[in-house]
């Protein structure tokens, strides 16, 4: 048996050693991984050269998964087994999707989260979504010949609790560590932000393939701070496209009626559409059936159609002034992001809304990535990257269902996150024993206008006259934006607590289950995985481990000193012994060893971040 | 610093109800420069939680500190008064008839303009109730009188909330 190396205690074996933490751009239409080199941020290219991903996902029937432009290639001529705009579907039921989604797929009929029937298998979206992850995971590791700390991956600001439940279970699904999920025009302002040397008040207004998202932040000395954000999530490119091919279709009568005329017909609604980016008439190109048509179109009858879409997207953006009571002459600057920002009659509409012509010198297909990897790389602690901090809000209020169907607010949009909120609430009948809690999320006042999270039971109260018992329900949102709630019984003390996952989500089982059925991305043996994950758990306690005593040494007394180095010595030997249960023993042990020394340091930054202010007279 | 440390005290400000919002602005950055969860994100699981709690925290106490209403009454509560909207709804019968025409003239405005015009009235009747509520607290140390105030200011939020919805074409 080979003999295992230790280290010296509190050495860092490569102290230098820079961790590769990537930014993912996982859109509805093209996906993007981004990663900081040499202080710059760039997207990673794949063999051809190629940074855009497409997002389209094929299964084929011999078990291969095609990802990308190979698969986009097939979607006219294999519609069910072709998943394009996934990222339309997660987190969302069969009864949300619009008629042309659903005309594109073999939906299953079931509750919960969307499921298509395939070729290879029911497949989620989450799943589809995860395919598109693992390719720029590997795309990543093989540009940065190393594997991967972690990374960021973005969500259009308006995503709900389920959309982005969705989305970190399909990076878990494709074996990435989230560092943390950012919105997408925050993104771009940290890449526009850093880029220009900006400060002042920002608005960035990203129209994708999907999603819309408009973001109001300040930017004061590297600090990025979303005063409001607002959007849809279900408008985007994509319905512009659906607009044009029916429009084409009523005005040609084109026989349209298998959904593989239906992709041709919308492909080439988005071609034209595209050309008239660049001039003022074109022809809308498509095969139907063995007919081959050519449809002229001008830049008009387009605004035509996509004009109430744009106007969508333009009350949108009055909203969000609203919301944080500003006049456009307040702005310093808007940031476009997004392909369909490359309409001219997008451009036009946001110049005119906000008083002043838009900032386009970055590539609005990649500068989410950018951002993204910038933040990814100041989130994985390298040096140099120090500085950005990112403050964001919560896009969507959460709340709880109460007597008669009406919504109380427990957490009003736009708040600051993380964060924490309680209310109290009583019984309505005397001797009540049960309380059912359900929580919603939206703007409306109805539950039934609202999206459901969650639903569950404080069971076991005491029985006291209606209106007696005080049951106070907690929320908690986390920096990801994502929700636990809990509730108690201030006199009995019963308590139930849940982490919400949306009734759109997938179980931890799923997902078990998900990687087990061998998910094709994920490493096969289920073992080695976990024993691999352990090892990676233990590597990054020891190294912040070591990284806060360099940082604080101080701060711990000898004895305290010698406990640490022993733990860590401890973890350190038992990281290559094969034993799963072992490091993870020794992790718990020396994560529970840093507590009073995390308390402290976290004292020492607080007195530190008041030390340059003037403490008024006291 | 503990996590229960009162508002002012944790950002390092005196216990009054005059502030300076930019400063406030900025004590909010550096702290949670130092205690959000992204700089905590390569760190070990007890840091993490800590950072989450601390984070949480400043943000709460910006929020109460930031709106000059939640200020007030968090300084009459501090000094031992607090407001109890709940059980002192009694009002005096002048300000009482101030709310019924207030709410008449909303009720009456049938344009943006005029709807601007009430919102007018109540940022300037706003206004001179924070001007009072810094005598109270600052000056005159009567939280009691403040407490008064700042229950009839809910009042006046409330409707102005309203105001705010007409004005956003919401019903």
């Amino acid at each position: 048996m080979a003999l295992l190396q230790i280290s010296e205690p509190g050495a860092s074996p490569d102290p230098h050693a820079r961790r590769h933490a990537v930014g993912i751009d996982l859109g509805t239409t093209n996906s993007l991984v981004a990663a900081v080199r040499d202080g710059v941020a760039e997207c990673l290219p794949d063999d051809a050269g190629e940074v855009i991903l497409p997002s389209a996902v094929r299964y084929r029937a011999d078990g291969r998964t095609q990802v990308g432009a190979a698969a986009l290639a097939a979607a006219a001529g294999d519609s069910h087994n072709t998943i394009v705009s996934a990222k339309r579907l997660l987190g969302r039921g069969p009864g949300d999707l619009a008629p042309a989604q659903r005309a594109a797929y073999d939906v299953v009929d079931a509750p919960g989260m969307v499921q298509l029937r395939t070729v290879a298998g029911i497949k989620s979206p989450v799943e589809v979504s995860a395919e598109i992850l693992a390719t720029l995971r590997q795309r990543a590791e093989d540009s940065l010949d190393d594997e991967l700390f972690g990374a960021v991956i973005t969500v259009p600001a308006y995503f709900d609790e389920a959309q982005r439940q969705a989305t970190k279970d399909a990076a878990r699904l494709a074996g990435l560590n989230v560092l943390r999920l950012i919105s997408e025009p925050t993104a771009a302002a940290i890449a526009y932000g850093l880029d220009n040397a900006s400060e002042g008040l920002y608005a960035v207004y990203d129209l994708g393939g999907g999603t819309f998202d408009i973001s109001l932040l300040r930017l004061t000395k590297g600090v990025f701070e979303v005063v409001a954000t607002g959007g849809d999530s279900a408008l985007g490119g994509d319905d512009i496209d659906d607009a044009l091919a029916d429009w084409a279709r009523e005005r040609s009568k084109l026989p349209v009626d298998a959904p593989n005329d239906r992709r041709a017909l919308v492909a080439g609604a988005r071609q034209a559409k595209e050309d008239l980016s660049s001039r003022a008439e074109t022809t809308l190109d498509c095969r139907i059936g063995d007919a081959t048509w050519s449809l002229p179109i001008t830049t008009a009858d387009l605004a035509e159609v996509a004009g109430p879409f744009v106007a969508r997207t333009i009350d949108g953006v009055k909203r969000v002034l609203r919301d944080a009571k500003v006049q456009p002459a307040q702005i310093d600057g808007v940031v476009l992001v997004g392909g369909s920002t490359r309409m001219p009659l997008v451009r036009e509409a946001v110049a005119r809304a906000l008083g002043r012509d838009p900032l386009v010198d970055l590539d609005p297909d990649q500068v989410v990535a950018l951002g993204a990897a910038i933040q990814a790389d100041a989130l994985a602690g390298n040096a140099g990257a120090g500085d950005l901090l990112l403050l964001d809000v919560i896009a969507l209020s959460l709340g709880l269902e109460t007597m008669g169907g009406i919504v109380e607010r427990i957490i009003p949009r736009n708040s600051p996150i993380p964060t924490a909120r309680s209310q109290d609430f009583t019984t309505y009948q005397d001797g009540q024993t049960a309380m059912a809690i359900h929580v919603v999320q939206g703007e409306r006042e109805l539950v039934d206008e609202c999206r459901s999270l969650a639903r569950f039971e404080l069971r076991g109260l005491p029985p006291m006259v209606a209106g007696a018992a005080r049951i106070r329900v907690s929320f908690a949102v986390d920096a990801d934006g994502l929700l636990d709630v809990s509730a108690r019984e201030q006199t009995s003390g019963v308590e139930a607590s849940v982490s919400v996952k949306p009734s759109y989500g997938l179980s931890d089982d799923d997902v078990a289950r998900m990687l087990s059925e061998g998910f094709s991305a994920a490493d096969s043996d289920m073992v080695e995985r976990s024993l691999r994950e352990s090892q990676v758990d233990a590597d990054r306690l020891l190294s912040a481990t070591r990284s806060a005593i360099d940082a604080d040494a101080d701060l711990l007394n000898p004895a305290e000193r010698t406990e640490l180095d022993a733990l860590m010595a401890e973890l350190a030997a038992r990281r290559d012994c094969g034993d799963r249960a072992a490091i993870d023993a020794a992790v718990t042990s020396l994560a529970a060893g840093t507590e009073s020394f995390a308390a402290a340091r976290m004292d020492r930054g607080i007195r530190r971040a008041l030390a340059g202010r003037r403490i008024e007279d006291l | 610093m503990k996590i229960d440390t009162d508002d002012f005290a944790l950002f390092g400000l005196p216990r009054r109800f005059a502030l300076d919002s930019a400063d406030l602005d900025g004590r909010r950055r550096s702290l949670q420069a130092e205690v959000h969860p992204d700089r905590f994100a390569a760190a070990g699981a007890a840091a993490q939680r800590l950072s989450m709690q601390w984070a949480v925290r400043v943000n709460e106490a910006y929020h109460r500190l930031r709106d000059p209403l939640r200020r007030a009454g968090y300084l009459c509560e501090l000094a031992g008064v607090p407001v109890s909207a709940e059980e002192n709804t009694a009002m005096p019968a002048a300000f009482l008839e101030q709310q019924m025409s207030w709410r008449e003239a909303l009720d009456e405005a049938s344009t943006p303009e005029a709807i601007e015009a009430v919102a007018g009235t109540l940022v300037a009747e706003r206004d001179r109730a924070f001007a009072g509520l810094e005598q109270s607290l600052d000056v005159d140390e009567d939280p009691a009188a403040a407490a008064r105030q700042v229950r009839a200011l809910m009042f006046v939020e409330r409707f102005a909330a309203d105001v705010d919805q007409r004005l956003a074409g919401e019903p």
